[in-house]
Order: structure tokens, then sequence, then C-alpha cells
């Protein structure tokens, strides 16, 4: 059998399995050169660098496929969540690099053990998997108030609970949790598979609260890429923290020294809503209404009054109605705040009563929740014409730490420390 | 209620009366009022032939039940309704008739079809010209307002005194009854900013300076708290705002497109909130608010018909059968004079329900496509 460090893509090579393999492998050498350079844009085998002063998955140009899952922390023992986190964050190094999750890998092992990677990615590319991670404000106090594992007092106050909205209808069990990961890939197995390791490493420690698919990005956070559209129809992430607007990131998305814990500079918040859409009535609905909704034309994406998808809205003409999403989620609207969108369609099979079960998968990262996500979304829930054609079931917010640095550093180390 | 109060800007119609403009009462004065004998199991009409022009009828409730009396033109489409005609007690309709055949109608009970009977009126009728069709549209459903605005400010008032007298169940009995109105008329009460939120509102849509009040407020108190003693004010602000809906409601007058999109608004919300409950969530009377919602939104409909009949004979023939397909399916749940309740229907019942109504939306979504075509 093959050697037990080959990674998946070079046993393809190996075995001459063609264009994927050896596309694959020459990959390798790019991103072993970029390693410590901020993610750029990945081609689609490409593999996007695991180390860097950031977490990838962020600014990462937002790949197709998303699976997310939030945590329960089950140990009491600090020692072995530290251990946890150690073992993740190396199973992460690997799977984003195109490797098997374990050393041994899915198949090279002997008999009478359970492989240390599930095998389903064997033959894959990297398919530029991002493994971004978060922690809960339930992992720092729990709801009876207790300080788990000495982490309290380094709780940031930009991890507050996020208030209830206007119109919330959250169901309690797919929301929250005490860590968050967010893995994206631009083939949805790759990130599956990415979950679902982490999820076996992390067995009798910390147990599965939720997850959740996203099968089509619904941002753009790159200006090298084409605007994606949400199950509405119209195109989303026009307006958006993009990875080239360094000084907004800086104003924005990163948490810097002096604005709370020291562990938390260079890391972000992110907020995840789960948001089903009512998309049958919404189907229904005239197209003059739709756009009157959203603010923008439907087929070029443009602010309505403009002609073009990147002219900037004019909130002082009243063509923009006064409940128009955009209007409403506009920096100029929300004192100035700009959100990193980063979300995904889902459809969840349906709902018993004809209907399919489908939304967006919201996620936003920003630099402190209580000035970004919060009031935008409670301008949002109290005037958005959008809300007939919404529901919020799921909420989640988590503290994303700043990137690991290299094979000795791990996911959340300064925290702990 | 809808998540988010409509804004729109509305377009007045004036108001084009299509034929004969007649102000004088000669018909009716002539034979002096038709006396319409109403009871829980008859409605017997003094005449079935007439001439055209103003008619007046004299309906007198001799049942136990409280009732309503309609003048139908083709599609239901009313011409004249006097509601809540409480038993022992007797009302007049008056109502201009153009030639055609009408059929009329009584409603013990205030549910169904009613107990109909076919009315002729001779005389000159002259074609409506399509501008004029439209016009009669506004008129119509203005007429619909106006009746279902009075019954909702008497059976609120009669809600609001239960509560606040402290007899639970005869809100209990009250509270879908009063809805009833206010759901058929929903596409109007929404246009007037905070006052659909503050009567209609749900419990998570509350905010510090919209805090949870009105129809769902005591409904919660009624069914899940079970104490209305502290809902004295509730109730009365309940009444004013239902008063001063009504006032601006009665001086609307809705273009055909807004009643077209009212038709289609509704039958969203029957999809989005009443067949997943999450309108009576404490009460479970969904089923009373899917059935206004479906009566005001055929209302809409049958006021647009005549235009419609003269664009799209086809949209009609499809939009009546599947209002039939809707009532024969809502009847399965009839319980007396009212419904069952939403949480005792089984997910196969209410896909059943789900399945009818999108059905219907659908034609219905095609209506403002219609109206809006030169
Ligand atoms: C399912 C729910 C949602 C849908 C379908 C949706 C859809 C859209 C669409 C079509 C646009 C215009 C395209 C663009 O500028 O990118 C947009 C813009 C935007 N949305 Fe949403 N959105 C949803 C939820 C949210 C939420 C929950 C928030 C934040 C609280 C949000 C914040 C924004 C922002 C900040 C913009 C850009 C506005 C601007 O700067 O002009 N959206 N959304
Ligand atoms: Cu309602």
């Amino acid at each position: 059998m093959s050697s037990s460090q080959v990674s998946r893509r070079r046993a393809i090579a190996l075995a001459g399995a063609g264009v994927a393999g050896v596309a694959g492998a020459a990959a390798i050498g790019g991103a072993l050169a970029r390693q410590d350079s901020a993610p750029s844009a990945a081609p689609v085998a490409d593999q996007v660098a695991f180390y860097g002063p950031v977490q990838a998955g962020i600014v990462t140009p937002a790949q197709d496929r998303l699976h997310f899952v939030a945590f329960d922390v089950l140990t009491k023992d600090r020692d072995r969540l530290i251990q946890l986190l150690k073992d993740w964050t190396a199973a992460a190094a690997r799977m984003t690099a195109g490797k098997d999750a374990g050393e041994v890998g899915a198949v090279a092992g002997i008999l009478e053990a359970p492989p240390d990677d599930t095998g389903e990615a064997i033959g894959l590319p990297a398919a530029g998997l991002t493994i971004t991670i978060g922690f809960g404000p339930t992992l720092f106090r729990d709801a009876t108030g207790k300080d788990r594992f000495g982490l309290a007092a380094r709780k940031p106050a930009a991890l507050a609970d996020l208030p209830h909205f206007p119109g919330d209808t959250i169901d309690a069990a797919l929301s929250a949790g005490d860590i968050g990961v967010q893995a994206c890939a631009n083939d949805p197995q790759v990130a599956v598979h990415a979950i679902r390791n982490l999820a076996r490493i992390g067995m009798g420690v910390v147990s599965v609260r939720w997850s959740q698919l996203g099968f089509g990005r619904t941002s753009s956070t790159s200006t090298t890429q084409a605007t994606p559209r949400n199950l509405f129809g119209f195109k989303d992430g026009t307006a958006n923290l993009k990875a080239e607007e360094t000084d907004l990131l800086r104003e924005h998305l990163w948490a810097a020294t002096g604005d709370g814990p020291e562990w938390m500079a260079g890391g972000s918040y992110m907020v995840t809503r789960k948001i089903r859409m009512l998309i049958e009535t919404w189907d229904r609905t005239s197209l003059g209404e739709q756009e009157d909704i959203v603010g923008r034309t439907k087929g070029e994406g443009a602010p309505i009054g403009q002609g073009q998808e990147f002219d900037e809205p004019d909130l002082t003409s009243t063509s923009i109605l006064a409940d128009a999403h955009v209007r409403l989620a506009h920096p100029t609207t929300n004192s100035g705040a700009h959100l990193l969108r980063r979300g995904y369609n889902f459809v969840d099979g349906s709902d018993g009563l004809g209907r399919l079960n489908a939304g967006l998968f919201f996620i936003a990262y920003q630099r402190d929740p209580r000035t970004h996500f919060v009031p935008i979304q409670l301008n949002l829930a109290r005037h958005d014409a959008m809300n007939e054609y919404l529901r919020h079931v799921s909420s989640g917010l988590f503290a994303c730490p700043p990137g690991v640095s290299g094979p000795d550093d791990y996911w959340g180390r300064a925290l702990f420390a | 209620m809808r998540r988010t109060p409509l804004i729109l800007a509305l377009v007045t119609v004036s108001a084009v009366a299509a034929c004969g403009d007649k102000s004088d009462d000669t018909a009716a004065s002539a034979g002096g009022p038709i006396a319409v004998k109403a009871s829980d199991t008859a409605c017997e009409v003094g005449k079935n032939t007439l001439d055209a022009g103003t008619h007046v009828f004299q309906i007198a409730n001799s049942g136990n039940k409280v009732t309503e009396f309609y003048v139908y033109a083709a599609g239901d489409r009313v011409m004249g309704e006097v509601e809540n005609i409480t038993p022992g007690l007797s009302r007049e309709l008056r109502v201009e008739l153009p030639a055609g055949t009408y059929q009329t109608a009584c409603k013990p009970g205030m549910i169904g079809a009613g107990i109909r009977a076919d009315l002729t009126v001779s005389g000159s009728a002259a074609p409506l010209t399509e501008d004029a069709a439209l016009a009669q549209a506004t008129e119509s459903y203005s007429r619909y307002i106006t009746s279902q605005s009075e019954a909702l400010v008497e059976k609120t008032t009669d809600f609001v005194t239960a509560v606040k007298g402290g007899d639970i169940e005869k809100s209990k009995t009250l509270f879908p009854i009063a809805r009833t109105y206010y759901e058929r008329i929903e596409p109007v009460a929404e246009i007037f900013g905070d006052l659909d939120p503050k009567i209609d509102g749900r419990e998570d849509d509350a905010t510090a300076e919209l805090p949870f009040s009105g129809f769902h407020k005591i409904e919660k108190d009624l069914w899940a708290t079970k104490d209305i003693s502290k809902d004295g004010p509730v109730a009365d602000q309940l009444l004013t705002d239902v008063k001063e809906v009504v006032a601006k409601a009665k001086a609307e007058k809705l273009s055909p497109l807004q009643l077209a999109n009212g038709a289609k608004e509704l039958l969203d919300e029957v999809a989005n909130s009443k067949i997943t409950g999450e309108e009576d969530r404490y009460s479970h009377t969904d089923l009373w608010d899917f059935a206004a919602n479906v009566d005001g939104s055929q209302a809409a409909v049958a006021a647009l018909r005549p235009a419609l009949e003269q664009r799209n004979p086809d949209l009609v023939k499809q939009i009546d059968t599947a209002f039939t397909n809707v009532d024969n399916e809502l009847a399965k749940y009839r319980v007396g004079d009212g419904w069952k309740y939403q949480n005792e229907l089984s997910q196969t019942e209410l896909k059943g329900l789900s399945d009818v109504i999108n059905a219907l939306a659908e034609p219905i979504s095609k209506i403002a496509g219609v109206i809006a075509q030169k």
C-alpha cells in the first residue's frame, strides 16, 4: 500500500488518474509559495493557505459551498478542550491542504482499527477549503452564569448576546453553540468531509448542536468575483466589504488592539442567521414589487434609478422606497456600519405543506456586532418590506480569533494562554 | 397581520357611476320595500323580478342566529349587503341594480354560501366600457368595505365589552368572530401605518415603541395566561384603533390594481401564517381567519369581475373553480357555525388546505397583469 504520508491529491497523481490530480499537484507549489501572504483568489482545485495572521474563510473570495456546524462542549476539563483545539487545528491544516484528516489516512492503516479519515474525499482536490472557528458566548459563561473554563474574564464585551429582534421566530435548538465552525469549499463533499471529521475527532469532548449546508454562495467578498444570486433571484453581494478594501476592512472587519481582550486582536465577530424565505409567495409577487422591496433591479442589479450594478444608490431619491431593503441596510442609514456578508443559499427539503424549506444562511463578519449587525438588523426587522417573505429561524454569534501562525500554534491559543 | 406595514401611495379613482346615475328612488318608492323573511333555514324574498333601478329590501330576521343578506351579481360580486342582522331585528338594504341576473342570499350564522334565490332585473342595460368596468370595481369594493367595517365595529364592541366584564368564555367565543371582519378587509386596514400592528400585531413583532397590544395580546391572556383582569385598557385601545381604521378605510378608494394585489395578499396571508398556525397561536382559531381572508380575496376579485370577464374570461373560469375547491376543502373542517381548531388538523389535512390555496393564488396573481394591460 502507499505511504502513510501520501496526500489525497498525490495518491491520484501516482495512480495516473488524470487531469484533476495533475492540476491539484501543480497547485501545491503555488500554495506553499503563498503561505504567508493574505489569502487571494483561488481557482477551483486550488488550496487556500491555512496559516496566516488572520483566519482564512473570511476575506477569502467566497467559495461556492458551505457546511456550518455549532458544537456544545461536553467536557468540563479545560485541558481536554485545549487538546481538542490542538487536534482540530492539525486536522484543519491537513484537510485544507487537500490531505486526509489524520496522519495515517483513510485507507493506509491497519485493518483492525477505524481509519483516522472518513474517506469520502479520497481523490478530491483541496477545492479551496477553508475552516474558520469561532467561540460562542456560552463557552465563557453558561446559561446559569457559571465560568466553565476560567475564561469569563476574557469574554469580549462585543460578544454580548444578540437581542430579540421584532418578528424573530428563533428555534433555540437550531441556535447558538459554544463553538462554531464554518467550512467553505468549491466542492460540497470536501466541505462536508471537513466538518464530519472535526465532529468525529471531537466525539465525547463536544457534540454537534446544529449544522447547516449551503449550496450556493450569496455574496462576493472580492472584486474579482461575479455577483451570485440568492433564492429571490436577485444579485446579492454587490455592496459588500471586499478583500481589496483594506482601509474599510481595518475599520469595520477586524478587531484591533484596544477594542477588547487582546486575544481577539486580528479576529472578527461572526453572526449567523438562518433565514427561511417564503419563496412560493415571493414567486407570485409582481416584478415591480420585488424590485421595490429590494431597491434594486432584478436583471442588472442596479440601484433603482441607476443603470449599472455598481452605481451608488441615490438614497436622497424617493424612487428607492422608504422600506426598501438596500436603503435600510445601507451604511449611510446605519451610522456608517459596513458588514462583510458571506451567506449561502439553502434548501432543506420541504416543510410538509407543499413548500420548499428554503432560504439564506446569513453569515456576517464585523469588528463589533453591537455597532454593526445589531443596529442594522433592528432597522431591517422594524421596517424592511422584505420581512413579509422572511422568517429568522436560527441565530448564532461567535468570536473568531486571529489566524494560526504555524504548526506550533493552535486555534484559540492566546485565549487559553 | 403583515409583518411590515404597507406603505402605499394610494391612487384615488374617481367615482364613475356606471349606468343610469339615478338618484331618485322611483322603483323603490313605487313598489315599496321588498320584504325578506329570514330565518335559520329559509330566506323568502318578496319578489324575484324587478325593473332596473334602485330598490330597498327590508330584511326581518325571525331566526335564532345572526344573519346577513346579500345581493350578488355573477361570480358573487356583491351589489349590496347588510351584515349582522341579529335575531328579532329588521334592517334595510338600498341597492342600485342595472338589468341583469342576480342572486339573493341570507346567511344564518353568517357563514357559507347562504340560502340563495334567483333575481331577474329587466330594463335597458348599456354594456359597460372597459374603463367604466374598472371604475365600477372600486365602487363595488367600497361597498364591501363599508358593510364589513360596520360589522367590525359592532363585533369588536361586543368582544371588548365581554373582556372588560371579565367574561372569559364569552370573550373566547367572540374573539374569532370579531377578527373575521378585520381579516376580510386586511389589505385596506394595513395601509394605515401603525394601526395594523397595534390591532393585529403578534408578540414577537413587539418593540419598545409598539408594545404587544390588540387582539393577540388579549388572545394570549384568554388562552395562555388565563387572566384578563388587567386587559381593560388594552381592550379600550383596541376599540379606539378599530374605529380609527374603519373611519379611514371607508374614506379610501382602492385602485383596481390595489384590489388585484389585495386579493393575492390575502391568500399569501393564509399560506404564510394561517395554515402554519402562526397567527392565532394561543387560540388556534386560525381557520376563522383563513375563511375570512378567502372571503376578502373573493370580494376583491368579484369587484374586478366585469373587467376581467371582458379581458380574460378563461382566467375568470380558472379562478371560480379554484375558489370552489378552496370552499370544499375548508368545508371539511366546519363545526357548527365555526371551524375546527388549527391544531386539531393533521399535517396531511393542512397540506390539503395549503395545496388548494396555492392553486388559487396562482391564477389570482395573474389578475394585476391583466388589469394593467391597456
Ligand atoms: C434572506 C434574507 C436576505 C435577503 C434575501 C437579502 C437580499 C439582499 C439583496 C438582494 C441585496 C442587494 C444586493 C447587494 O447590495 O448586495 C442586499 C443588500 C444588503 N443586505 Fe441583505 N438580504 C437578506 C438579509 C440581510 C440581513 C439579515 C442583513 C443584515 C442585518 C442584510 C444586510 C444587507 C446589507 C448591508 C446590504 C448592502 C446594502 C448597501 O450597502 O446598499 N441583509 N440584501
Ligand atoms: Cu392578520
